[in-house]
């Protein structure tokens, strides 16, 4: 009955969703060049089958190949920021500068920089735009640490990088998660965007652009569900790490 | 007999805003091999410091603590510690969380016979059947049991222990207290126990220190000739409710307060 409620509720409103968005085309009367409904769908996908799994597939591999980064470089960060105060107080301002920085305005700068390498763009933005929510969560972890906690193994004589090991590490899990179901969805966001921007692009993001080009508007609506979906089950794959590695921090419902 | 524990003319101070802040002054205190000591005084008066710099986690600015005839100068494996917040790691159950400390200091010993030994101290203290639990899933006075067990799981010589009782309730108190006795009995531990109750530091205490308000120093020290073997009846019997009237007199006199006793 649980595990029903689990997949009918979602499944539910999914379905709700796409009858309304069929109806809205109907009521209206629009026409495919205006706003395509879900019944135009199937037959994009049909079409362009081999396509949308070679370009979702691109666009998966640099996202998550960027995420991986993001999450080495993010948790080394924020371990510096956590530990040091002087390196807390030094990056603090340029990485929040460094954020603000609308990142569309960098696929230029990054084209220029890198002519040609497409991928290495791609991973790179991908990499740019999610390591920040990563690096903050896991210094302020670390910085909040109770003394108590690491009082039980530095009464013991333990060495700082045990006490990181054992106490600091699994116990900021549940904030490096929190950050990681913000970054998968930029680092997402990022991928698609230089996919789109970028001349020659692959990727989903590309299908996209070449459905506009061609004026095929059901093309462009099915590359977003595309979109949709891939996003979802990335983060889902970040929820269900998150279940293994720190589902203890998950209280019962009460 | 040699003192196991032994705490020479230490004086401390922390550094603030407002400037240095006195919080122990030429504090003394001595504690034989396998002895109990009690030590009690208003709040606030440094006593948490005092269990700090016995465990080495602080460095006093003078004066000296000396363990087992060596000069404290870092933490030390031997020592065992536990908290007024029974500072359990959400992540591990009860048994992995009792078992640490055997990880630091005994890294090599099988997993299997770590486990039997975790599993032997909570059956002690009636946790048995709650090793694969979380500690969410425990209440305070359990949670504080199995604190206790992982302060001496990995069979220190000293154990330290900070208000381990203070947050609980007077029946649940009373239990571990004789949760304690039970321990000491079975595996011979030499202690320094703070408390803000009086009748606790005479059931566990073989002596009870009394320190004066902040800075603190030694103000009283009671010697308490009870049978090892004791039980909570024992607080209401003449003896002991003398003790009683006598450590509260001194912190009374430690609180400042000897002017206005009746
Ligand atoms: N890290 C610190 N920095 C500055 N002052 C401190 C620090 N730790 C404690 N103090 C101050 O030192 C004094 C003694 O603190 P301590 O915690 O040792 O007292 P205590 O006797 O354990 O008190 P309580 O009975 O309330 O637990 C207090 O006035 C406290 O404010
Ligand atoms: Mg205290």
């Amino acid at each position: 009955m649980e595990q029903l409620q689990k997949i009918g509720v979602p499944l539910a409103a999914i379905i709700a969703f796409l009858a309304i968005w069929e109806f809205i085309v109907w009521v209206n009367g629009w026409p495919n060049y205006v706003m395509a409904s879900p019944s135009d769908l199937p037959a994009a996908y049909a079409k362009f089958w081999n396509l949308f799994l070679v370009m979702g597939w691109q666009t998966l591999w640099r996202t998550i190949l960027g995420l991986a980064i993001a999450v080495l470089f993010g948790t080394l960060l924020g371990m510096v920021m956590g530990f040091s105060k002087i390196a807390r107080d030094a990056l603090y301002p340029l990485l929040v500068g460094f954020n603000a920085i609308p990142k569309a305005t960098l696929v230029p700068v990054l084209a220029l920089l890198f002519i040609g390498q497409h991928d290495f763009n791609t991973v790179l933005m991908a990499f740019l735009i999610s390591f920040f929510p990563i690096a903050v969560s896991v210094g302020i972890g670390l910085s909040t640490l109770e003394p108590e906690y690491r009082d039980i193994l530095r009464a013991l004589g333990a060495s700082r990088f045990t006490i990181f090991r054992k106490i600091a590490l699994p116990k900021t899990l549940p904030e490096f998660f929190g950050a990681l179901k913000v970054a998968v969805t930029l680092a997402f966001i990022g991928t698609n965007l230089v996919e789109i921007v970028s001349p020659h692009g692959r990727g989903l993001g590309a299908l996209f652009k070449s459905g506009e080009t061609n004026g095929d508007y059901p093309l462009m609506f099915a590359v977003l569900i595309a979109l949709a979906f891939l996003g979802i089950v990335l983060y889902y794959g970040v929820v269900a790490l998150e279940k293994i590695f720190a589902g203890w921090a998950e209280r019962p419902a009460s | 007999m040699q003192n196991l524990i032994d705490i020479k003319g230490v004086t401390h101070a922390y550094k603030t805003k407002h400037g240095p802040l006195p919080v122990l002054d030429n504090l003394n205190l001595a504690v034989p091999e396998g002895e109990f000591a009690a030590v009690v005084g208003p709040s606030g008066c440094g006593k948490s410091t005092l269990t700090r710099l016995v465990a080495g986690l602080m460095k006093p600015d003078r004066g000296e603590v000396w363990l087992h005839g060596e000069l404290v100068k870092s933490p030390r494996k031997t020592v065992g510690m536990a908290f007024q917040n029974p500072v359990m790691l959400e992540w591990r159950t009860i048994l992995e969380n009792v078992i640490l400390p055997l990880e630091i200091v005994a890294p090599t010993m099988p997993k299997a016979q770590k486990e039997a030994r975790a599993v032997a101290l909570l059956e002690m203290v009636g946790l048995k059947g709650f090793e694969t639990k979380r500690p969410s899933e425990l209440s305070g006075g359990m949670r504080q049991r199995a604190s206790l067990c992982r302060a001496i799981v990995h069979k220190p010589d000293v154990l330290i222990m900070d208000e381990p009782f203070g947050a609980l309730d007077n029946f649940t108190r009373e239990d571990l207290w004789q949760t304690m006795r039970d321990l000491r009995a079975k595996e011979p531990f030499t202690c320094v126990l703070i408390t803000h109750d009086l009748r606790e530091s005479v059931f566990l205490g073989d002596q009870v220190i009394v320190l004066s308000g902040r800075p603190a120093h030694t103000q009283y020290v009671l010697n308490v000739d009870l049978p090892a073997d004791r039980t909570i009846d024992i607080l209401y019997e003449p003896k002991a409710v003398e003790m009683l009237h006598l450590l509260r007199d001194q912190i009374r006199i430690a609180q400042g307060r000897d002017g206005d006793i009746h």
